[in-house]
């Protein structure tokens, strides 16, 4: 958000002089770019549904920006795509099936609760889109855990109701899940392509990653934090996820099921809510990464994602302090 | 002694029914301190010692003096009693005794008389019939789960203090928000271990 001033060439004036491409809005668009992939995927298997709970959540989220900003006389700020990537990010951690006043509630509690009053963009202390989501999950428990069979965009508009993967893996463990799903081989590739009940977006790992991969190549997140995140999901469940014995759980379900590469790559990342020094960043990725797993294996719900990213936002102003730098050239006990 | 069950106390009390963000209680000290780190890092410290100097001191109270004489049902009079005068003496004797120390953390002692959590845990524990040691293990948690909400907040707090909240939302208000907020991240740890 720089400031743009018409300076003529002679004048000296301060630094930056030489001023880069990128800028908040590019970078937001960007992000809503990577994830156009598994936008598609969402279309694809959960049809016109994924469509209508999407835009519902985009076109409140952009609304309800626009509407505090022009009561409060602020400066309207909808062209930085922060609000659309809020809704969008809203809108594919949602069940298919939800009646039309549930978007709408989770993306004003996420823009004008989480982000607005915390004056807009930059200082919001959690991750909008996630605690939309969770307010949603706490407030409607029922109608946010009704999951659909993934099927093809015209079979038919009434599809199945069934469990996630993960809620079958609590609820009724891995042999359910296999009988379920075939064998080992089928179940990691339908959950890599995506063929499976869960939230909209969060179904097809390959389409997050071809997203996610676009990311990391234009350097507008670094491997920190996602890679922290997901290397301590797959010693955790290695470690603590089969029966009985520890070292014989299977890290690759855990990896591939729930909202885990959504979470790791696109929620974690955000720039405003994860701590600053990269530092601080590997140790919010870890700590993201336990509680995760402490949810999904321990805990009351099936998944953790949401939570766990939640809960490091809270500690993410601690991290930064705890991490901080001394002063070039600064004594013991002469930290500030 | 089942050195499980006590872990699990401790875990219960300061994360998964952490006093402020799942039972909502003690609020005005952590409001009122959470302004600023220093002062909730000296708070934290007060807070958690004063908890189990007062568990214990209640449990004995309870099952020696008032069990016996079957006067359980005066069981929140002669608690608000044994804290005041517990946290009191300890006051005036840190002034004696310590007077840096004094200086330090004796300002935080008296708001933590009228703390309801301080109440809730001999409440609690006299409730739920916990042995000596679990009385110890379950105050200890509640502390250290105030600790931590109080530390979460105050960084939180500060970073706030640059942000340009809208001008009826400044302070207290939005310092309200957050603890909501938190504690919707905090219904994540519900279900973790049922006590």
């Amino acid at each position: 958000m720089a400031v743009e001033k018409k300076t003529h060439p002679l004048i000296v004036s301060v630094s930056p002089h030489i001023k880069g491409e990128e800028s908040v809005s590019r970078i937001m668009w960007t992000v809503n770019l990577a994830l156009l992939p598994s936008f598609l995927m969402s279309l694809y298997y959960f049809g016109p549904r994924a469509l209508f709970v999407t835009a519902l959540c985009v076109i409140t989220a952009v609304l309800s920006e626009y509407i505090f900003q022009k009561s409060l006389k602020k400066k309207i700020t909808l062209s930085d795509g922060s609000a659309f990537l809020t809704g969008l990010l809203l809108g594919m951690n949602l069940p298919p099936s939800l009646p039309f006043y549930i978007p709408i509630a989770g993306s004003f509690m996420a823009i004008v609760i989480t982000k607005q009053l915390f004056g807009g963009l930059g200082y919001n202390i959690f991750n909008p889109a996630l605690i939309g989501r969770a307010f949603l999950l706490i407030s409607w428990p029922k109608a946010m855990t009704i999951w659909k069979e993934p099927t093809a965009v015209f079979a038919t508009l009434d599809a199945k109701t069934t469990a996630t993967p993960l809620g079958i893996l609590k609820e009724e463990g891995l042999g359910k899940l296999l009988e379920v799903f075939g064998d080992k081989a089928n179940l990691y590739t339908q959950l890599l392509i995506g063929n499976r009940a869960g939230s909209l977006g969060e179904t097809s790992v390959i389409a997050l990653l071809l997203g996610a991969a676009f990311l990391l190549y234009r350097g507008y997140i670094t491997w920190h934090i996602p890679f922290s995140f997901l290397g301590t999901v797959a010693l955790v469940a290695w470690v603590f996820g089969g029966k009985g014995a520890l070292f014989t759980g299977d890290p690759i379900i855990h990896l591939l099921s729930g909202g885990l590469i959504l979470g790791a790559f696109f929620m974690a990342t955000d720039y405003v809510t994860c701590p600053t020094i990269r530092k601080g960043q590997i140790i919010f990725g870890i700590g993201c990464g336990a509680i995760t797993m402490l949810i999904r294996l321990k805990g009351g719900y099936p998944e953790g994602v949401m939570f766990a990213i939640l809960l490091m936002n809270c500690f993410a102003p601690l991290i930064d302090r705890g991490v901080k730098t001394d002063l070039f050239g600064a004594t013991k006990g002469q930290k500030k | 002694m089942d050195f499980n069950k006590l872990l699990e106390l401790v875990i219960s009390a300061s994360l998964i029914n952490n006093f402020v963000f799942t039972r909502f209680l003690g609020l005005c000290i952590f409001f009122g301190v959470s302004k600023k780190m220093e002062t909730s890092v000296g708070m934290s410290i007060t807070f958690t010692s004063v908890m189990v100097i007062s568990a214990a001191l209640s449990w004995l109270i309870f099952f020696y003096i008032m069990v016996p004489l079957d006067i359980t049902f005066l069981k929140i009079v002669i608690f608000i009693g044994t804290i005041a005068a517990l946290v009191q003496s300890a006051d005036t004797i840190m002034k004696k005794v310590s007077p840096v120390m004094y200086h330090k953390l004796g300002i935080y002692l008296a708001l933590i008389t009228t703390n309801c959590i301080i109440l809730a845990v001999p409440l609690i524990n006299a409730g739920e019939g916990y042995t000596f040691i679990e009385s110890l293990a379950f105050g200890l948690g509640s502390g250290l789960g105030f600790a931590l909400a109080l530390i979460i907040m105050a960084s939180i707090r500060e970073k706030l203090e640059l942000a340009e909240v809208p001008r009826p939302f400044r302070g207290l208000p939005i310092a309200f928000i957050v603890a909501g907020l938190i504690a919707l991240a905090f219904t994540g740890f519900s279900g973790l271990i049922t006590l």
